[in-house]
This record gives structure tokens, sequence and C-alpha cells, in this order.
């Protein structure tokens, strides 16, 4: 059986990662290959980098930090953030990265899905989509962080991503970001009913049974998380442990 | 001296970095002269089956691969890099493949997802194989793929079981191959590699 997979996300800045208040003691711990190092050791089965420095230029130094981490890490990981073009697609790849995540350029410009899959393979092609609900309950898909709203409906932008050549949907709710009241199960439901590809759950982590819920209520592949990991609430052992007691398949 | 070959296909450097973490040395190389010295051959690969041949056909490296072979020399493919030791595969139409094994590479028709992306078990089908020694039954490595060898059991020491039986570790007199990725397979992936240590030494 494969695996479920607990994805830790990490937003990295000018090439360090801003750290959560776990971290506060450990010295350095913005080297992202180093904050990698430790979650991969606690049982991350694969890592997000984001980056979300500003400028374009400025990326392109901070995305040196690919190499370090390809250097230190023996597990999976996926680079994401500012990625408009299928050279920055080969940039990533070719420092080491394994996959990586598009979201507002394809939102832009569908076509470069269906070119990065066909150049890369899918596998590497990760479609991460930001969606909030509209008061008439219907998914609308956002782009620019969040910001701006789209005419995109997200089970249908879903669909056509993969149809396009995605490998990977990364669903990020935003109406559960940050809420820690448990994923957005109805939304992912309707997304893994309708793809055949490994769908990521994002937005919504708070304790412990949400992952149990979102996995069994959601059949989602992989659960992505940031601040109950950083800020120390749940560690990812402990969460494999508790998920394998569910009968949950896990890589203990 | 342990050679990745280097036939253009994408970053090699988190294989080589596989290797030297269990203390074999290794180079990345296209140079006949190198690779004819060569004690193991890696054969890695991504992407494609029929670029990735074209690829290594234009590399002009085929004849010291079967050379290596014909002096039952160790070589080990991965991933991709096992798939093309087949006879041939079905993706993107019908591309012969090296033929050092016996099989050809299908397409996984199956219900559950594809690709078969993530980390599976590994089921023992000859536990007392030297590549197992290191390792346990059921341990987990990670899978990247959307097409399988289709062939019998009688080469494969384990597999993963995802719908179909899908070959994991294949080994065939001096050819070895994993369709999982080994360096990127967090310790298990290392001890796999350990026990390819001493099989090359």
């Amino acid at each position: 059986m494969l695996a479920r997979r607990i994805i830790p996300c990490l937003d990295v800045r000018d090439g360090r990662v801003v750290k959560g208040q776990r971290f506060q003691a450990i010295k350095d711990v913005e080297d992202p290959a180093k904050l990698g190092k430790i979650y991969s050791e606690e049982g991350a089965d694969e890592l997000v980098f984001y980056d979300i420095t500003a400028s374009s230029e400025q990326r392109e130094i901070s995305l040196e930090f690919i190499e370090k981490v390809a250097a230190t890490l023996q597990i999976p990981f996926c680079v994401g953030g500012g990625i408009k073009t299928i050279q920055d697609f080969g940039r990533i790849l070719r420092k080491g990265a394994d996959k990586v995540s598009i979201n507002s350029a394809a939102i832009l410009n569908p076509q470069l899905i269906k070119q990065a899959a066909e150049v890369y393979g899918s596998q590497c092609v990760v479609l991460s989509i930001d969606v909030k609900q509209d008061p008439d309950q219907s998914y609308r898909v956002y782009l620019n962080g969040g910001r701006q709203k789209t005419d995109l409906e997200a089970i249908a932008w879903a669909k056509k991503g993969v149809a396009l050549g995605a490998g990977e949907l990364v669903i990020n709710s935003m109406d559960q970001d940050g809420m820690k009241n448990g994923y957005d199960i109805a939304l992912l439901k309707q997304i893994t009913d309708v793809v055949n590809v490994p769908v990521i759950a994002s937005g919504g982590a708070g304790k412990l049974s949400h992952f149990k819920d979102v996995i069994q209520k959601a059949n989602v592949d992989g659960i992505l998380a940031a601040s109950v990991f950083h800020y120390g609430e749940i560690k990812i052992n402990d969460l494999k442990d508790y998920l394998s007691k569910q009968d949950i398949t896990m890589r203990i | 001296m342990n050679v990745i070959l280097d036939y253009d296909v994408g970053n090699l450097d988190s294989v080589k970095r596989g290797f030297e973490r269990v203390g074999i040395k290794s180079v990345i190389s296209k140079d006949p002269i190198i690779i004819q010295a060569a004690t193991a051959l890696i054969l890695p690969g991504v992407g494609a089956f029929n670029e990735a041949m074209k690829s290594l056909r234009q590399s002009g490296l085929i004849p010291y691969i079967f050379e290596h072979i014909k002096q039952n020399k160790p070589l080990l493919g991965i991933c991709l890099g096992m798939q093309l030791l087949y006879e041939a595969s079905e993706e993107n139409g019908y591309t012969e493949g090296l033929g050092l094994l016996k099989g050809t590479i299908k397409p996984l028709n199956i219900r559950l997802k594809v690709p078969h992306m993530g980390w599976n078990q590994l089921i023992f089908q000859k536990p007392d194989h030297t590549l197992l020694k290191y390792i346990q039954e059921h341990d987990y490595v990670y899978f990247v793929h959307a097409y399988y060898a289709a062939t019998n059991l009688d080469d494969v020491i384990a597999y993963a079981d995802y719908e179909t039986k899908i070959p994991a570790i294949v080994a065939k007199g001096p050819i070895y191959a994993t369709q999982f990725h080994p360096e990127k397979s967090a310790a298990v992936g290392l001890k796999i590699l350990q026990a390819f240590k001493e099989v090359i030494s």
C-alpha cells in the first residue's frame, strides 16, 4: 500500500527560512537545508519550499538554497513561488528539486502546465490552487497569493489542470488557512472524486484528528501543513504514530 | 571506480551523492575511456522511455554498456534506467530497449492513481538476496513512475504491491536494477546502496 504523505511546507525569503518559534533556540535554523534535515529525520515524507522573495532578481539569488537542500536531503522535495516560465522549471529542476509547484502562472497561461509536463514529465508538475468559497457556496480560484479573485471554479480548474498534465494537485483552502479548525473536507472530496492524480490538502490543520478526518473522509494522498509543525504544536513522528493507529498507512 | 553514465538526462548529483554517502567513490561521465575502466556502471534515467533511449543511442555509450556486461562487471539501473534494460517499452508508441532483461515496459492500467508516486513497501520475492541484507520486508522506498516492467518474477528480488505486482528490485547475473529511487528513499535507500557496495567490491 502506498503510504499517505506528511509534507511540511517551509517559507523561504532571500534564501532563508522564515522560521517558527519552535526553533528559536536552534542556531542557524533559517538554513533551509538544516531545517529540512530536521524535518526529514522526524519522519517528513517530502518537503515543500515556498519562495516568497519579493523581486524576481532577488529570487534568482534566493533559489541558490535548492542546491544545498538537494545535497543534504534524501527525500523528495518541491519548490514553489514565483515560477513563471518553462525556463524557471528547468532552472529549479537542474538545481536538484524533484518537483516544481505553479499557481498564478498556470492560471494566466494554462499551456505552461502542458509544456512543462511534456518537457519534464507530469510527475514534477504540481498545480497549486488557492480556493475561497463564494457567498453562493461555489468554490472560486484566487491568484497572486490569494489577493485576486478569478472567474475560475475550483473543481473545474483542478480537472483542467490534470487534463493539461499536472501530476499532482495542492489544494489550499483560504477559508480554513490559519483557522486551525480542520481541512475543507467538502472541497477536497469533490476534487479527489474527479481527478486520478494525487491530491494534497493544505490549510486548516490544528490538531491530530484533523489529519485523520481529511484522509478518511476526503481520501487525500498527502497533507501539507506549516504552522503546526513550525510552532511545535504537532511533532511529525507523533502525528504519524497517531495516524498509523487509526489504520492509515504511514511510512514509519 | 563506480561510473554514473551521463547521457544528458537531468540532474545526476543526487544519484552520485547517494553512492558517496555509503562510501562508493563515483564519477558522472560520458568518456568511453573512463567507462571502460569502470568497476561498476550506473544507468540513471528520468522522463519518457523513447526520449531517454534516443539520448542513450546518440551518446554512443551503448556498446560500452554491452562490453561491460560481457565482462561480467556489475551494472545498476535506476528508475527509467531500469526500464531501459528491458526489451521494449510501450510508452509513446513502441521503442526497443537494451534487451538485457526479458520483459516489456507497459502502462499501469489500474484503478489506483497513476503515476505510482510516493512511498510504498517492498515485498520480498527472494528474501536471501544480498541487496536485501540490510533492510526488512515492508520497508518503504520512494517510487515515481507511470509504466512498469511487465515480466515474470524470475529476476525479481522484491516487488511493490499497487493493485498489480510492480517489480521493484531485479537482478540477473551482473545486472541489478531498482524501479524506485534509492537516493531519495531516506535510510532504507542508503541501506540498499550499502548492500550494492558489497556486491561490487
